[in-house]
């Protein structure tokens, strides 16, 4: 029963890493259909930026982190300023196209300025090892992770429930053309979602380090998982994004540990079965 | 009344007689043997994908079903011709049906799942299929070979002429089932099921009330599609002799859609036509520098999507259709 | 009239020197994953290959070398038999080599045997690789000798009589698993259980606690490098297994620098069976990882010592052959050839053409403030076991 409490939380915190990686890819996806695939490439410049403040200039790890999210929402919002908007009224698939190949870029940058060396950051000794409660032992580093993705999404959900910007993304998710005729600058709106959903996935990369490693494949590697939790989910929706994140990571996990030859089939599986039930995701709207 | 009906039958007709371009397309084919003969390897690998990608347009361009999952097939395809070359007969052509069959099967019988959703659900589904259909083949070392992909397969030549190691044979090979195909597909896509494809495609709400079964034609649709990966794929397998897991992943199937979208999807000949440009540039830029190719196709995918909206045909026609 | 004939004659040289120096070059085809997830390996793998031209120079038996590289993306066996067709129809070389990946080996071997060309696999580990063409070599490891030798000693000097095991599930991580329980088993050794992990799985913490569940005394694990180990380090450390307490055993690239670097403390104690260290004490070695950190600005790994030697291999044999290029010359030279590798004593074996090695057994150990591997016993000229085993029947 012990190893069970913690190989699930141990799920949960994979979860909740996957969680701040896809949230921001949901909302944008949500609200205005943008097909953005390179999304994972924003979760890679937060990476590299929190390996290159801690390891090059000497910063230690949060505020490494704090600079990943920034860096990454400047990325982001350039790339939509100044290429993304062109290609709002495009198909479906020359979106893909077009951020794949933005994707592409990034990958041959990364290798290029980093070589292909496998990244690793030294978090804080408090944050390494393991914990003891009630007899069953926690990785000290999935605690922080878990404690940072639940802060993150008390804030996300504040903001979309309590404030003004928060009614305006929501209206523009709901009926974009109705926001629109009500006067309500939807682009400006966007743009700001883009920027904290690209600085959140920056942030999800700069905690990656720590816990699965970073390379510059990584944007291509975590692009399909981001897209189940985004598909399981439902579009556009936090809570969805955090449900849907939760359960595969617990799920995958605790397959893994009961079932290990079913190995990575259960997370597909499950996956499979959560579209089949609820086409829509489980708290999308359409 | 004629004459919307003769209006109409000079349109179909139009559509259906080969155009001059098409008839010189198809002979400049054959260039490769006389003028670049040191890469017929390569154009067989670029015939070969561009068959796959012509199976993937008649579900993305004219049934109007994306696929992230189309390498299943593919996989499917070339997973049985290697076992069949290596546990009974070696022979190509029977090999090719055999895949063509076995994947058209599976195929349909998926498509009851698949073809009730759309959009992203639709996308992920798919994808879903195919990493489930790589992790099961990955597991089944035994029947598969696993990891190392399937030893001992021989298939050493194809009506009497030897697969050689200048690609002379396998290029005559896959051209010649690429452009068997092709036919097939032009039949399909302008018959009357190919044209209640396209108004499905475009209205699926509509369709019914003019009396088209909107389900069981997107099954037959998907069936085709995935019969017709299922060639390419052993036509991998015979030209090559080797069959590896990667015939199944993600990666073949993100490719393809890509290539798809490059070339124009609808168009029939868009991945043809993708499939050349995307191969020949990646062996181009690869063979200039094996380290940092991505960066150039990505730019290149980038630039196409700025300047040439709905893929390189849709590009051309539009820029034809303004100088008109 | 005389100037004219000056001129002709000048001419009529450069040409001639232009061709007989086109004649003189030897072309060697390398074919690596240069993309893609294995890219790190052929970035090592490869940077070794230029350390050690550039230190031997470009000129081998009066001919010079030159370099075609080709990138298959990773595991792709069509587009590697395909890029070797292409390096032997159109680029013409006179030797193959890189090889990083066993299926892309397996079928470029096909291209050697037709072709009849040299060929020089400098990291793909699987056995039966050697076999696919008479005119292969190979310089880097076999999974099987450096596994069995692991489990031979840990069952005997090692003192470990049952162990859990923990492995990739695909051929690679099978074949280690093979390696080892044949070794471990045949020396006296019981395996109490076994659980397979996806191939690219990234948290290790539900399989780490099924191998807690069953307190074993000894765990032996096989990971692919890159990301894994480290995970599936840190997984032992924060489910609550002390490598210093539980015995855990694998092969180097458990413990490999990076792995090292990211694990911290949770590495101490675990036992390695490894056919190459850059901490390995000799001069050679440590002068060779002094060349590669000043060029390279990061350490070499096993990846570069297989590069390095093929290239020594190739150098060797066109020495011997005269710079002959012609695959059976080749082969011939290269059968038996014997040389000290920073790494320790190899040489090729005249049979099977692999390589023959020293296994040394390692254990991380705090020296100085660092971890690092330290060398506790080595078996010496350890031949792939599985290619022995077929020859005798």
């Amino acid at each position: 029963m012990q190893s069970l409490v913690g190989v699930l939380f141990d799920g949960f915190a994979y979860g909740m890493l996957l969680f701040l990686l896809s949230v921001g890819l949901s909302v944008t996806l949500g609200m205005m259909n943008f097909v953005n695939l390179a999304h994972c490439s924003f979760a890679m410049v937060g990476g590299y930026a929190t390996v290159s403040f801690m390891n090059r200039l000497g910063w230690p790890f949060f505020a490494a982190l704090a600079a990943a999210f920034v860096v990454a929402a400047a990325v982001a919002v350039v790339l939509e300023r100044t290429l993304y908007r062109r290609l709002y009224r495009a198909s479906d698939l020359d979106q893909c196209l077009f951020t794949i190949g933005i994707v592409f870029i990034s990958v041959a940058a990364f290798a290029f300025f980093y070589t292909t060396e496998l990244q690793s950051a030294r978090v804080p000794e408090y944050l390494r090892g393991a914990v003891q409660i009630m007899g069953i032992n926690f990785a000290a580093y999935r605690i922080f992770l878990v404690a940072v993705s639940l802060a993150m999404a008390v804030l996300l959900i504040f903001l979309l429930e309590r404030t003004q910007f928060g009614a305006t993304v929501r209206a523009a998710v709901d009926n974009q053309r109705m926001a629109r005729g009500l006067g309500i600058d939807v682009d400006r709106a966007f743009m700001i979602t883009f920027a904290l959903g690209g600085g959140l996935a920056g942030l999800g990369g700069g905690l990656a380090v720590e816990f699965v490693g970073l390379e510059p494949t990584f944007a291509l590697t975590y692009l399909v998982y981001v897209l189940i939790v985004v598909a399981v989910g439902g579009l556009g929706s936090i809570g969805g994004s955090f449900v849907a994140a939760a359960v595969l990571g617990i799920s995958d996990m605790a397959g893994k540990y009961f079932f290990p030859w079913l190995g990575a089939f259960l997370i597909y599986l499950v996956m499979v079965a959560l579209l089949m039930w609820r086409p829509a995701g489980l708290f999308g709207k359409r | 009344m004629a004459n919307a009906s003769s209006t109409a039958a000079r349109y179909f007709e139009g559509q259906v007689r080969w155009r001059p371009l098409e008839i010189v397309f198809w002979l400049a084919a054959l260039l490769p043997f006389v003028v670049t003969p040191a890469y017929l390897s390569l154009a067989s690998q670029v015939a070969i994908t561009a068959l796959f990608a012509l199976s993937l347009d008649l579900l993305v361009g004219y049934a109007g079903l994306v696929s992230l999952g189309h390498a299943a097939f593919f996989g499917l395809g070339a997973y049985s011709a290697g076992l069949l070359a290596k546990h009974f007969w070696n022979e190509p052509l029977s090999g090719l049906i055999v895949a063509a069959a076995l994947a058209g099967i599976v195929g349909y019988l998926l498509s009851h799942i698949i073809v009730r959703f759309r959009h992203l659900t639709l996308i992920m589904l798919t994808l879903g299929i195919g990493l489930l259909l790589h992790e099961v083949a990955n597991s089944a070392t035994w029947l598969t070979g696993g990891a190392d992909g399937l030893q001992g397969v021989k298939v050493t030549s194809v009506l009497g002429f030897r697969f050689d190691l200048y690609g002379r044979t396998a290029y005559s090979y896959s051209l010649a089932t690429l452009f068997v195909c092709f036919l097939v597909a032009r039949r399909i896509v302008h018959s009357p099921f190919g044209l209640a494809l396209r108004g499905i495609r475009e209205n699926a709400l509509r369709m019914p009330a003019l009396g088209a079964p909107n389900q069981a034609h997107l099954r037959k649709a998907y069936a085709l599609s995935a019969a017709m990966a299922g060639v390419a794929g052993a036509l991998l397998t015979h030209t090559t002799s080797t069959v590896s897991l990667e015939v199944l992943s993600f990666g073949r199937s993100a490719d393809v859609l890509v290539i798809l979208i490059l070339g124009g999807a609808g168009r029939l000949y868009g991945g043809i036509l993708g499939a050349i440009i995307y191969m020949v540039a990646r062996d181009q830029f690869s063979g200039i520098n094996p380290q940092y190719w991505y960066f150039w196709i990505g730019l290149l995918l980038v630039a196409v999507v700025m300047f040439l909206p709905n893929g390189i045909l849709g590009g051309l026609s539009a820029l034809y259709k303004k100088s008109e | 009239m005389l100037r004219k004939l000056a001129v002709v004659t000048t001419a009529a040289a450069a040409l001639l020197a232009a061709a007989s120096v086109h004649a003189q070059t030897v072309k060697i085809g390398i074919i690596l994953p240069y993309t893609g997830q294995f890219a790190d390996g052929a970035t090592q793998l490869d940077n070794a290959i230029k350390l050690y031209v550039k230190q031997n120079g470009e000129t081998v038996a009066g001919r010079k070398l030159e370099f075609v590289r080709k990138d298959t993306g990773g595991i792709a066996p069509d587009v590697a038999k395909r890029l070797a067709q292409e390096l032997v129809v159109r680029d013409q070389v006179d030797i193959l080599a890189g090889f990083l990946l066993t299926p892309n080996a397996l079928a470029a071997g096909d291209v050697s045997a037709e072709a009849k060309k040299f060929m020089v696999v400098m990291n793909a580990a699987t056995s039966i690789i050697t076999t696919k063409s008479d005119y292969m070599a190979r310089t880097s490891l076999t999974t099987p000798q450096v596994n069995e030798s692991l489990g031979a000693w840990a069952a005997t000097k090692g003192g470990i009589k049952k162990v859990y095991t923990m492995v990739s599930d695909y051929g690679p991580g099978h074949d280690g698993e093979q390696g080892f329980i044949n070794g471990f088993k045949g020396a006296g050794g019981e395996v109490i259980g076994s659980v397979r992990f996806p191939v690219a799985n990234p948290d290790f913490a539900a399989f780490v606690q099924r191998a807690k569940d069953l307190n074993p005394e000894a765990i032996y694990i096989w990971v692919p490098g890159g990301a894994q180990p480290a995970a599936i380090g840190k997984a032992l450390a924060e489910r609550g297994i002390d490598a210093r307490k539980t015995k855990v055993l694998s092969q180097l690239e458990l413990t490999d620098e990076s792995a090292r670097k990211a694990m911290g403390d949770a590495a101490l104690g675990i036992i390695t069976g490894a056919h190459y260290d850059p901490e390995h004490k000799s001069a050679r070695n440590q002068a060779f990882v002094k060349a590669y950190v000043a060029e390279y600005k990061r350490s070499p790994n096993f990846f570069s010592m297989g590069g390095y030697d093929g290239m020594h291999l190739i150098y060797e044999a066109l020495k011997k052959t005269g710079g002959k290029t012609d695959g059976a010359a080749l082969i011939g030279a290269a059968k038996g050839m014997a040389w000290e590798s920073p790494r320790g004593p190899i040489s090729i074996d005249p049979e099977t053409r692999d390589i023959i090695q020293t296994v040394y057994i390692q254990r991380v150990e705090k020296v100085g403030g660092e971890n690092v591997n330290v060398e506790v016993d080595k078996v010496e000229k350890v031949k792939d076991p599985v290619k022995v085993r077929m020859m005798k029947k």
